[in-house]
């Protein structure tokens, strides 16, 4: 139903897509966390391929908008932190998927 | 006095379009998904099953003595039930977030898995044939700890782990006392099934 909704937009409606996850990190950060129960830090950063503080940073934004918990703790006496996707964040993913199939659609159209 | 400033045209850039950035970001969200789905589609409670199961069918396989041909077809059922609980597993936590079995990653898994197992139900006959099935324990840990080294080369670092105790547990059993072989059997398709599939279950997701 969303899907065929943001199919029927036009591009210029299409533009106006989330803004907190077109931004390529926590793109991936979330498209990461969509395919996985959880991951942690250090897992994430090295699914990512990229460096401790722009994780840190991009995963805080997304807790922030209740895209993502953060669960930390400790194993042994090593802190873990664990990230996972809440259903804010997923139904943000889907919307954002839609608005590209959208975008694609809407330049064949053309 | 002033200077003189030749005026060049600035060459302008192609603006990307909005359609084939649409089209990167696809490609992006689907890559990452692949990724994180292969990084963590190994089965913790799957492993564990497998584990009980192979525990089971040593108890079994112990009291078939004399009988090497009950002993053989016990080891070969506990294989196709292991591995239709380690299919299964997989399955449904894949499906447990949204991804298929059969998706790239899954894909590669399997190409990278498979190979060592074939090898190892082909050298299974030649040996039982050849009336050396003392040498079929070993034989079965090494290739399958081979075939979880390289199928788990693009998994969590838990996994190749796990697959290097199959390979130690097979090179020990080559070098023993055939009498221990079942306990090799138990250890490795049971102890270490069990142990990493509880780490893996806990620490991601299942």
């Amino acid at each position: 139903m969303a899907k065929q909704s943001a199919l029927r937009k036009t591009p210029n409606e299409i533009g106006q897509f989330d803004r907190l996850i077109h931004e390529p990190m926590r793109l991936r950060i979330v498209s990461a966390l969509a395919a996985a129960p959880s991951l942690s830090f250090s897992d994430l950063k090295k699914l990512l391929r990229t460096t401790d503080g722009n994780v840190s940073v991009h995963a805080r934004r997304l807790e922030e908008a209740e895209y993502i918990a953060c669960t930390k703790s400790f194993e042994g006496r090593m802190p873990k932190t664990e990230y996972k996707l809440m259903p804010v964040g997923r139904r943000a993913l889907e919307k954002y998927l839609d608005h590209m199939e959208a975008i694609i659609q809407a330049a064949r159209e053309k | 006095m002033a200077s003189v400033h030749v005026l060049r045209a600035v060459p302008k850039r192609e603006p990307v379009e909005l359609h084939s950035q649409a089209m990167d970001n696809l490609r992006v969200i689907r890559d990452t998904m692949e990724r994180a789905g292969s990084f963590t589609g190994v089965p913790g409670w799957g492993g564990v099953a497998m584990g009980v199961s192979a525990l089971l069918a040593a108890a079994v396989a112990q009291v078939q003595y004399p009988s090497v041909e009950r002993w053989f077809l016990t080891w070969v059922l506990e294989a196709v039930v292991a591995l239709a609980i380690g299919g299964f597993a997989m399955e449904l936590k894949a499906r447990s977030v949204h991804m298929s079995i059969f998706s790239p990653p899954g894909r590669k898994f399997a190409l990278s898995f498979c190979p060592p197992l074939i090898v190892g139900a082909l050298v299974t006959f030649v040996l039982y044939r050849s009336d050396v099935p003392n040498l079929i324990p070993g034989m079965w840990l090494c290739l399958y700890g081979t075939g979880i080294v390289s199928g788990g080369a693009f998994s969590v670092r838990i996994v190749p782990v796990m697959g290097l105790g199959f390979l130690a547990l097979g090179c020990a059993a080559f070098f023993s006392s055939p009498v221990w072989n079942d306990a090799y059997l138990a250890a490795g398709f049971g102890g270490l099934h069990i142990l990493f599939g509880v780490i893996i279950a806990r620490r991601y997701g299942g």
